[in-house]
């Protein structure tokens, strides 16, 4: 009996180490497991009206993204990720897959936003201007790019941190915009 | 010459107390409203670098949150109110002294238990080791007996060279 003591540690150290095998997986399969819980899954998103980016006419608000499936991307010009997205964006908005709104964040430069988007191709519905974070902070955003699928009544589905791949895209988003659009 | 020395000294030690990331232009002017942010402000987590609280972190979302914290305090917030506001975003995670709660029981008693249960297994080692066995046997699992003739012949040998 004595010597199961000695066993104890042993068993304790097996766990630590089939814990850590099977996040070892999950890195190794492309998944970020230090993801921030959001805990605005579920829930509204939250009130916010963005003025427009320099040279246009239309920002946008939550009002505009209600009645229909939409995603809200957080980008900016200075974000280095958002450009390995952005040709896939373009790609769904070419497609008519889904209307995507984006929010432009903190840029320095007010004309930055706007030429990045003549650079590389607009995918957006619509943009909003957020230079000061009021809209990232309202979306509890830790960095960009940040995607949320946002359904008819303005409910936010899902949150995917970092870019959107064509794998993310076919195994996850896509899916779920389908699924939300069963009336 | 002292007196200016000790004043210099003290100077010198309260230094590290008003060092933060909070840059001049973001302060309020209100002094009392200035010192209610402050406090809300240490006990927000960066959810950026995630080990530093909004007022010590030179991020550029700390900075924004300061801000926010700020103009929230100025609308008549109180500070729990602003603490609800960034809980209701980014979960209790962006507190730097989380609540006890069901979810963050392991947190809290966790190690508490691994402490309790580390002392027990201390002391029992320990009771034992002073009564039911020689020291000498715990250490080496092998109970001390005296040389046999041909070990004490060897070990004179030995020590001779």
């Amino acid at each position: 009996m004595r010597r199961f003591i000695y066993l104890i540690p042993l068993a304790v150290l097996v766990v630590v180490g089939i814990f850590s095998i099977m996040q070892l997986k999950q890195v190794s399969g492309g998944k970020a497991v230090n993801i921030l819980p959001s805990v605005l899954i579920n829930r509204e998103i939250p009130p916010f009206d963005l003025a427009p980016i320099q040279g246009r006419d239309r920002g946008f608000g939550s009002k505009d993204l209600l009645g229909q499936v939409t995603i809200v991307n957080l980008f900016g010009s200075w974000c280095v990720a958002c450009q390995v997205e952005h040709p896939f964006l373009v790609k769904v908005k070419e497609k008519g897959l889904v209307p995507i709104y984006g929010i432009d964040w903190r840029e320095k430069d007010p004309t930055a936003g706007p030429k990045w988007l003549a650079r590389y191709g607009d995918p957006y519905t619509l943009v909003g201007n957020d230079p000061d974070s009021k809209a990232a902070i309202a979306f509890g955003v830790t960095g960009a790019p940040e995607s949320f699928i946002v359904d008819q009544k303005g409910i936010i589905r899902y949150k995917h941190i970092g870019p959107i791949t064509p794998k993310v895209w076919d195994q996850t988003l896509w899916p779920l915009i389908q699924e939300l659009r069963k009336p | 010459m002292i007196r200016k020395f000790a004043l210099i000294l003290a100077l010198v030690l309260a230094l590290p107390a008003v060092v933060h990331a909070v840059e001049p232009d973001e302060v309020l002017s209100d002094p009392a409203l200035e010192a209610r942010a402050r406090e809300v402000g240490k006990g927000l987590r960066c959810v950026v670098c995630q080990n530093q609280s909004i007022d010590d972190s030179n991020s550029e979302l700390a900075r924004d949150m300061r801000i926010l914290v700020r103009e929230r305090i100025k609308a008549g917030d109180s500070n729990q109110d602003v603490m609800d506001y960034m809980v209701d975003r980014y979960g209790d995670f962006v507190l730097l002294d989380p609540p006890f709660k069901a979810e963050t029981l392991v947190l809290w008693i966790g190690p508490g238990v691994i402490a309790v249960l580390g002392m027990f297994g201390l002391v029992m080692m320990f009771r034992r080791r002073t009564t039911t066995r020689g020291a000498q046997e715990v250490v080496s699992g092998v109970r001390a007996e005296p040389l046999s003739d041909a070990e004490r012949r060897r070990l004179d040998e030995l020590l001779k060279d």
